[in-house]
């Protein structure tokens, strides 16, 4: 293995960093079903998944299970290459956006070649990003149309339509922070937004520099939630309207390759909001020597929640929990004290702010979903092409006007 | 052979094998889903070129939207499967051979024209080159061109207004 790595040092590193980033991210979507299930479950006041396994952590096993060995139905008539390739086309372009997300700036060693905690840095990382997810059309647009039937070719239809309308609003949003950046490499974006203004406040996009990036974040965000297809604007997959939209005709293993395709570009989504307005692996707290306690904000966090989890385990009702919930409780506590040692401490700081803040935006999401209505299709259409498009178009403007005036 | 000639040729499989498939295929889909393999090969070469832009903005536009617009308008007329005509033994036995040999001779001359194909670096390489000859030596086609765009636009949607009766 290591003659192997000395000979072809980039290719076995960038092969492990994709096999580890492959890993975390199938497990993230299975468990992003059990986090949306539980949270939308206690907006409505329920429970949500808790028989399966202590807390229902097992549910997603469950679910993969079931997935797996359910009868796949294709229907009569169906296109059947097509049929095939759209959930492929869906889950494969969702996956591949994770290779241009930085998780920290910081190099670690594998094998002994130092990398960074990166798969690619491309010069052009963003705009490959939207490149990726305007390809994310076709895997909706051809499910529907090769399901040969008439609820799904509506429904996937409408969802093209929405999907090509919110692209612009998105791209355009992104702008004023391309000018303020000046670079579209995701992890010069990143270090432009370093540093303190008044000494505390972080640089970040949304709220320093010459324009805070309000109106963008807020253009980009929704035009987010409608280019992923979530509530509100989830109306070309809603059940009650259109018997389940574009992926009503599929089962099993492809149905679950459209699931995982949905939180996957919900993830990138959240992913690009972190790294573009609020400071990637950016900490909140300033790097001085008075808030040199903040380095240990990781340990503390996996501490705490290591000693709540054995806390509650002890306690659980099924014997089964009262074994898998405390050890899980110690297991988070020996994390915590690894990230004690200085090391690992330094090169765990920058993922840990970086998924916390991807952590809160998949919780926004959900929490909109579990709480907003459904917006009307022709609603839909004119809040994107009439309401968010000349606002992104106006930040650009005004963001323009900002970065001269402040230049003079 | 080094890896840029293999990824190349690979390129070049890809972009030959979608243009014969999409004259070959019955079904309109079919051929729009082969155009846009061509489409995503070309952005590879495009990347080989040294021209990233270009390759980006390839799959956006090219890719992302246009291709999305043909599928759209097929999926909306529900054109059907083509049917097999035979229509002329004289195509078939002399047309394609013909159209091989003349394939041919363009390849050979090619061949002979140009010794070069490597990489030119230009100013247009990187986005801010390109940028910098867009908007600052050639702003005025450029300008020029968004009003044709923007009368195309017009045209368009006035041709396929519905009459108001």
């Amino acid at each position: 293995m290591n003659a192997l790595a000395a000979a072809h040092p980039i290719l076995v590193v960038a092969l492990i960093k994709i096999i580890v980033l492959l890993f975390l991210m199938m497990t993230s979507l299975a468990y992003m079903t059990w986090f949306e299930r539980k949270v939308v479950a206690h907006i409505q006041a329920r429970w949500g998944p808790y028989r399966v396994g202590p807390h229902g952590l097992l549910q997603p096993l469950a679910d993969g299970l079931k997935f797996l060995f359910k009868e796949d139905v294709t229907p009569a008539g169906a296109d059947r290459f097509v049929y095939v390739l759209a959930p492929f086309l869906t889950l494969s372009l969702a996956i591949t956006s994770i290779a241009l997300i930085p998780f920290g700036p910081k190099e670690i060693k594998i094998f002994g070649a130092s990398t960074p905690l990166a798969i690619t840095n491309l010069n052009l990382g963003l705009l490959f990003l939207f490149a990726i997810t305007s390809m994310g059309v076709y895997g909706v647009a051809l499910a529907g149309w090769s399901s040969n039937s008439k609820y799904p070719l509506l429904g996937s239809l409408r969802s093209s339509a929405q999907m090509v309308s919110y692209e612009l609003s998105m791209t355009l949003s992104v702008v004023g922070v391309l000018l303020m950046a000046g670079s579209l490499n995701l992890s010069e974006i990143i270090t432009a937004q370093q540093g303190f203004a008044w000494g505390f406040l972080p640089r970040w996009n949304i709220l320093a520099g010459p324009l805070p990036q309000i109106l963008g974040f807020f253009c980009f965000f929704v035009s987010a939630i409608a280019e992923t297809n979530r509530l509100p604007f989830d109306l070309p997959e809603a059940e009650g309207e259109l018997g389940g939209g574009f992926h009503t005709e599929y089962s099993s293993f492809k149905f679950a390759m459209f699931f995982m395709g949905e939180y996957a570009s919900m993830i990138t989504v959240s992913c690009l909001a972190t790294i573009l307005f609020f400071g990637g692996w950016l900490s909140p707290f300033p790097q001085t020597r008075a808030f040199g306690w903040a380095h240990y904000i990781p340990a503390a966090f996996f501490g705490l929640a290591g000693v709540a989890l054995i806390v509650h385990g002890v306690r659980y009702l099924t014997m089964f929990g009262r074994v898998a919930l405390p050890a899980i409780g110690l297991a988070l506590c020996g994390l915590a004290f690894l990230l004690t040692r200085h090391g690992l401490n330094e090169i765990a700081q920058g993922p840990f702010w970086f998924l916390l803040k991807v952590l809160i935006f998949l919780f926004i999401y959900v929490w909109v979903r579990g709480t907003l209505p459904r917006f009307r299709y022709d609603q839909l259409m004119a809040i994107g092409w009439k309401m968010l498009l000349p606002v992104s178009i106006a930040n650009v403007v005004l963001t323009s006007l900002a970065i001269v005036v402040t230049q003079r | 052979m080094s890896a840029e000639t293999a990824v190349f040729l690979v390129l070049a499989a890809v972009a030959v094998a979608g243009a014969v498939s999409l004259i070959l295929q019955r079904h309109p889909i079919h051929s729009a889903l082969s155009l846009i393999a061509v489409m995503v090969s070309i952005a590879g070469m495009y990347l080989l070129l040294g021209a990233p832009f270009m390759a980006a903005v390839q799959i956006i536009v090219y890719a992302g939207a246009v291709m999305v617009l043909f599928v759209f308008v097929i999926m909306l007329l529900n054109a059907g499967q083509e049917e097999r005509t035979n229509l002329s033994r004289m195509a078939h036995y002399i047309g394609v051979p013909l159209g091989v040999v003349f394939l041919a001779e363009v390849a050979l001359w090619v061949a002979r024209g140009s010794t070069q194909f490597t990489v030119q670096p230009s100013a247009a390489s990187s986005t801010r080159g390109l940028a910098e000859l867009l908007f600052k030596d050639y702003v005025f086609p450029f300008e020029l061109t968004s009003f044709l765009i923007l009368i195309a636009i017009l045209g368009a949607i006035v041709l396929a207004r519905r009459e108001e009766s």
